[in-house]
């Protein structure tokens, strides 16, 4: 019993990011508007940065931002500096520039939308396509 | 189709709970994503670039290559909106409003144009009369948020921040001129030229930083090459460096950042819009 | 950070999601969707990734709801689902 609270204390955000990631894929298959399907794939990227991040995360460690560095950085005496007393910044670097990406191609695919819009009046797939067929 | 779709995000979920037993513990030191590279950036980066922020220094010097691209994928962006949407007709329905009365003048199909000036002033089709409320707080809240953004860019290395957070701030400045204002007001302080510009010069800026270390004899984007023009030790001037391409970074996503806007708000035609 | 907040915040951000693909009105789905970037952003500011927080703080909580207005402007705001 207890061994089976500690796994899913240990797992449980896990669990939560799957379900989240699962949202935005149903959105992005069942959902007939295109802003809503883009909604979709912006939960499911998010849902992933969101699980690198977490890997980076350490119990008990503090923010990458080393502390006392002033003086210490070049000459002087050194700073020892344990790496299991700062979160993991890779996955930060690696997200940060993922989310500004995102934001990025969110932009295109809503210019993408207003120019479907201008042409078909709808933002609804099945209209897009009957329209489609019956030119 | 709703049922097919609950399927397979069903199946899709259910095998990522079934490997997520495989998976280290939530906040485990010993995670085998941090046991390989990312002790060297914690605990030799101090020593090697002199910055104590190692997001920075790890996102500026360690990973440059890779964050020049993604640059390079966000001036990509701004360029397809452009390519997409923009619109170079002049619209043939115009509105002017008489300043001094109020009254608002209406050109159907016409090439016909009045002198823009303190008489007559052009005007949206949907135009909501001014909130002087509003247009005075945003003036005076403008060039603070502006101020803020130049912090966090010229900050990143010692505090969270950097480029991408300070254009990105420094871009919402502008589209919040755009919003309290109209979008013709904010086009014509920052034209569409000097946009499309100033997106350019970010990705060059960072680029011509690594060729430049090339001329000086490194590798692309060596900083501590930059000793030989600056006055400074390699490993202060790799943090110089660092500066160097957060600046570049933050041009070029503030630039991106207001064009995209501008397109989308105003569907390409760069008059009327939110 | 303590796992309630954690959790408080988690099943937040889920039913943010949920809200904002299923809300039938698109600026609806705007505002929501600015509300669950927010929630993540202090998700991740909760376990110590502040430059990641900072960036979803300026990037999806504000300007990704300001694109997402404007199109809805330059668009409709009538969804069937």
């Amino acid at each position: 019993m207890v061994d089976l609270l500690t796994h899913i204390v240990a797992k449980y955000n896990y669990w939560l990011y799957i379900i989240l990631m699962m949202i935005g894929l149903y959105a992005m298959i069942v959902k007939n508007n295109l802003v809503k399907k883009l909604v979709g794939m912006n939960i499911f990227q998010t849902s992933i940065i969101l699980f690198f991040v977490s890997i980076g995360y350490k119990k008990g460690a503090t923010i990458p931002i080393i502390e006392n560095a002033h003086g210490n950085g070049h000459g002087g005496k050194q700073l020892l500096i344990r790496a299991a007393d700062y979160i993991n910044p890779l996955p930060h670097v690696l997200m940060l520039t993922a989310i500004v990406v995102s934001v990025a191609t969110f932009g295109v695919a809503l210019a993408l939308a207003v120019k479907i819009y201008q042409r078909y009046q709808t933002l609804e797939e099945d209209e897009i396509r009957m329209r489609l067929t019956r030119k | 189709m709703k049922f097919f779709g609950f399927l397979i995000v069903s199946l899709c979920g259910g095998l990522l709970l079934y490997a997520s037993s495989e998976f280290p513990d939530w906040g485990d030191p010993d995670s085998p994503a941090s046991r390989h590279l990312s002790p060297h950036y914690i605990e030799e980066s101090l020593a090697e670039t002199g910055v104590p922020n190692l997001v920075t220094s790890v996102l500026a010097d360690y990973r440059s290559f890779d964050t020049m691209f993604e640059t390079a994928v966000i001036f990509c962006a701004g360029l397809a909106c452009l390519l997409l949407l923009r619109k170079y007709k002049p619209e043939t329905d115009r509105y002017y409003r008489h300043i001094p009365t109020g009254v608002i003048l209406h050109f159907k199909n016409s090439r016909k144009s009045l002198p823009v000036g303190s008489e007559f002033e052009l005007m949206d089709a949907d135009w909501v009369p001014y909130d002087l409320v509003i247009k005075t707080v945003c003036r005076i809240l403008i060039p603070f948020i502006q101020l803020y953004a130049l912090y966090v860019v010229a900050h990143g290395d010692f505090s969270p921040g950097g480029g991408f957070q300070g254009g990105v701030i420094f871009g919402s400045s502008l589209i919040l001129l755009a919003i309290s204002y109209n979008l013709r007001t904010a086009v014509q302080r920052i034209k569409e030229r000097v946009l499309g510009f100033l997106c350019v010069l970010g990705v060059l800026i960072y680029a011509g930083l690594g060729v430049l270390c090339m001329f000086l004899g490194g590798e692309f984007l060596d900083y501590s090459r930059l000793a030989a023009i600056l006055p400074a030790d390699p490993v202060h001037v790799r943090a110089l460096g660092m500066l160097g391409v957060e600046i570049g970074v933050g041009i070029a996503v503030m630039a991106v950042m207001a064009a995209i806007y501008v397109n989308i708000a105003s569907a390409g035609r760069h008059d009327e819009g939110l | 950070m303590h796992w309630q907040l954690d959790l408080f915040i988690l099943t937040l951000v889920i039913f943010c999601a949920l809200a904002a693909i299923s809300v039938k009105d698109l600026l609806s789905t705007a505002i929501l969707f600015g509300a669950y970037s927010f929630m993540m952003c202090l998700l991740w500011a909760g376990m110590g990734a502040v430059d990641v927080a900072f960036t979803e703080a300026s990037v999806g909580a504000g300007v990704s709801t300001v694109f997402f207005v404007a199109a809805v402007f330059r668009t409709t705001r009538r969804t069937k689902d």
